[in-house]
């Protein structure tokens, strides 16, 4: 679980701000992310709804929902470009080659008219070099992979003969065809069973070891972080607050909104009481404050929390905390 | 699939049984047809002779019965006025209403389906009201009114093509454009509204992020399930194209089965008309299924069911 920290940087994000330009105002939904992410590491992008999470992670694949949205500022480096200044013609020949993505619900994100194999193939077509290896035995092979079972049989199916597990298997299985050096997952398992959800972490961790490939994983359950991740970036109302390896964020969360979040993870021992809640709504990323944007919910809020924003503190080893009253280290 | 293709048959025969019925006896219920093929100051006996000779003397269940044991063996009456099995009529004048219906189709969706795909692409834009307000009116037009103002622009004031009548291929021009208005109309509408819908799935955002090009993620991905609603409607259209052709073919005198039908309802040729309406529903039936087993090539999640 240790981070490599000698790991390349494959993925750097800088200042990303995306917002919605309505007719009632801007959202800013994502409002100066920055982090980075090495060779081989598993970083964990978690908060709770609403808090730009998949909204960065559509940012990095410049696949922004229609309606309004736009990346406006920001550096989105990967292995040393900036793609957010890259043609479209350019973007599609970074997409699933360079980054690729896993999205949260197997039901939807399979075409449901073409088989497995037809949609598996489109992926692996593009990247082909002259390997004399038909396209049919790869793309059995790829499904193989993913630890499909009888893949020869499955490869003719359509997504509705395959169960939820199974769909988010294909999923990736597409996902990574490519190579990617960076792969996001977008809560991958939450539509899944629990039991499931296990099987297909696991999955994700040889993947990754196996191709040495960079994860951006974005979930809300601490739990799963504890589970993939090395690092942890902790969002809230478009911004990253605190970002550290989940070890340090486990034993000693700085943020206040960090501790609070774990404080609200379910634990299976001690007593069992009234699951701890954090009072209070984000605030709106229409009109967000000049201050700390946690202030409203801050049980240990100041005069400074409201009159400015606290800025970056490094208050350890890689640990990084967006508060006034964290000890710079 | 066989068994769903049996048990749409079945369904089909229950339904013609109905059909049959309710022609027969709403035929009936107008009164006696040798009220009207008569002169009024006709003899009883000429009176009773022709109800004999029209098989209307026994009580009407035994017509009844007598209509449908002829039926199934495919003997539908003599039509009156053409001194010709209806059937035989129906037949005869068919070949020509069906080589109009497939340009008819074909122009609807050449023009309707890509129409339909752009306005989706550009939603709200002066292209999407555009491609609405020709949808309106598609719609909104009635097939009489168009098809006067296609022959007054096109044949009595420029001469360019002929008013009715069949002919070489320029007499098809303004009936298959009366027929298609209406289809393109149609078919944009409903490829707009499923290209829309379909755009916001998360499997077009996994086609974007495999780096597909944006016409196979539109064209291939997005079109190939925005056809299924498409397809649905095809059955509804075929249908309306046969009943529609009435007006239309009455309008450019085409000898189809739109205009034997009207000569059947304004000649009161009952037999002809029982006839007409049955073999109508039986191909408007096969239609129905033929686009359903398409359906489920088209959609292969109604194959298993």
């Amino acid at each position: 679980m240790t981070p490599d920290t000698s790991g390349e940087t494959v993925l750097e994000v800088r200042d990303l701000h995306t917002h919605f330009f309505l007719r009632r105002g801007v959202v800013k939904a994502v409002d100066g992310v920055s982090f980075s992410l090495r060779r081989g590491e598993v970083l964990g992008l978690v908060g709770e709804s609403g808090c730009g999470k998949s909204l960065t992670a559509l940012s990095l694949m410049r696949l922004l929902p229609k309606g309004g949205a736009r990346t406006i500022k920001g550096e989105v480096r990967l292995g040393g470009r900036n793609i957010l200044e890259c043609t479209p013609a350019e973007m599609r020949e970074i997409r699933g080659r360079r980054i690729s993505m896993v999205l949260q619900d197997p039901q939807t994100s399979l075409n449901p008219v073409f088989t497995i194999g037809d949609q598996l193939r489109e992926a692996i077509v593009r990247r082909r070099r002259a390997s004399g290896v038909p396209v049919m035995e790869e793309a059995v092979a790829a499904l193989r992979r993913v630890e499909i079972a009888a893949p020869e049989q499955r490869i003719g199916q359509y997504p509705h003969q395959m169960s939820g597990g199974m769909k988010q298997r294909v999923v990736g299985a597409i996902a990574i065809s490519g190579e990617p050096g960076v792969l996001i997952a977008d809560e991958p398992t939450t539509a899944l069973d629990v039991t499931i959800q296990l099987q297909y972490l696991k999955l994700l961790k040889r993947l990754q070891a196996e191709t040495g490939m960079a994860i951006l994983f974005i979930t809300h359950d601490f739990g799963v972080v504890g589970r993939m991740c090395d690092r942890v970036a902790v969002m809230y109302a478009g911004r990253i607050v605190e970002c550290g390896p989940v070890q340090r964020i486990f034993e000693a969360p700085q943020h206040p909104y960090t501790r609070a979040l774990i404080a609200s993870v379910p634990k299976m021992t001690g007593s069992v009481g009234r699951l701890a809640t954090i009072e209070g709504q984000p605030p709106s990323l229409m009109d967000l404050p000049v201050g700390c944007r946690f202030a409203s919910r801050c049980a240990h809020v100041e005069q400074r929390c409201l009159d400015a924003y606290p800025g970056t503190v490094r208050v350890g080893e890689e640990h990084t905390a967006d508060c006034w009253k964290v000890m710079p280290s | 699939m066989k068994r769903y293709i049996a048990r749409r048959l079945m369904q089909g025969a229950v339904l013609l049984c109905m059909v049959a019925t309710i022609v027969f006896f709403l035929g009936r219920l107008t009164g006696n047809p040798v009220d009207l093929m008569l002169p009024e100051d006709a003899t009883p006996e000429d009176r009773a002779a022709l109800t004999q000779t029209l098989g209307l003397d026994g009580p009407v269940l035994d017509q009844f019965a007598i209509f449908v044991g002829k039926a199934i063996h495919g003997d539908l009456g003599m039509s009156i006025r053409m001194k010709q099995p209806a059937v035989e009529a129906f037949f005869d004048r068919l070949p020509n209403t069906l080589v109009l219906i497939p340009w008819a189709i074909l122009l609807g969706m050449l023009l309707g389906i890509p129409l339909g795909v752009v306005a989706a692409l550009h939603r709200g834009s002066f292209l999407d009201r555009a491609a609405g307000t020709v949808a309106v009116l598609g719609i909104a037009m009635p097939s009489f009114w168009l098809g006067i103002l296609l022959i007054f622009v096109f044949s009595v004031e420029l001469g360019w093509l002929p008013s009715g009548r069949m002919g070489g291929p320029a007499h098809y021009v303004l009936p298959v454009i009366t027929l298609a208005t209406f289809l393109v109309a149609g078919f944009m509408r409903i490829t707009r509204s499923a290209m829309l819908e379909v755009m916001e799935s998360e499997f077009v955002k996994l086609a974007r992020i495999k780096g597909l090009s944006e016409a196979v993620v539109i064209w291939k991905h997005c079109l190939r399930n925005a056809l299924i609603p498409v397809l649905t409607l095809w059955g509804v259209f075929v249908g309306n194209l046969i009943t529609g052709a009435i007006v239309t073919e009455t309008v450019f005198a085409w000898p189809g089965i739109g205009r034997l039908t009207y000569e059947a309802v304004i000649y009161r040729d009952f037999p002809l008309l029982q006839a007409v309406i049955i073999l109508k529903s039986i191909l408007i039936l096969s239609i129905n299924l033929g686009v359903d087993i398409l359906y489920a090539y088209v959609d292969p999640r109604i194959r298993v069911t």
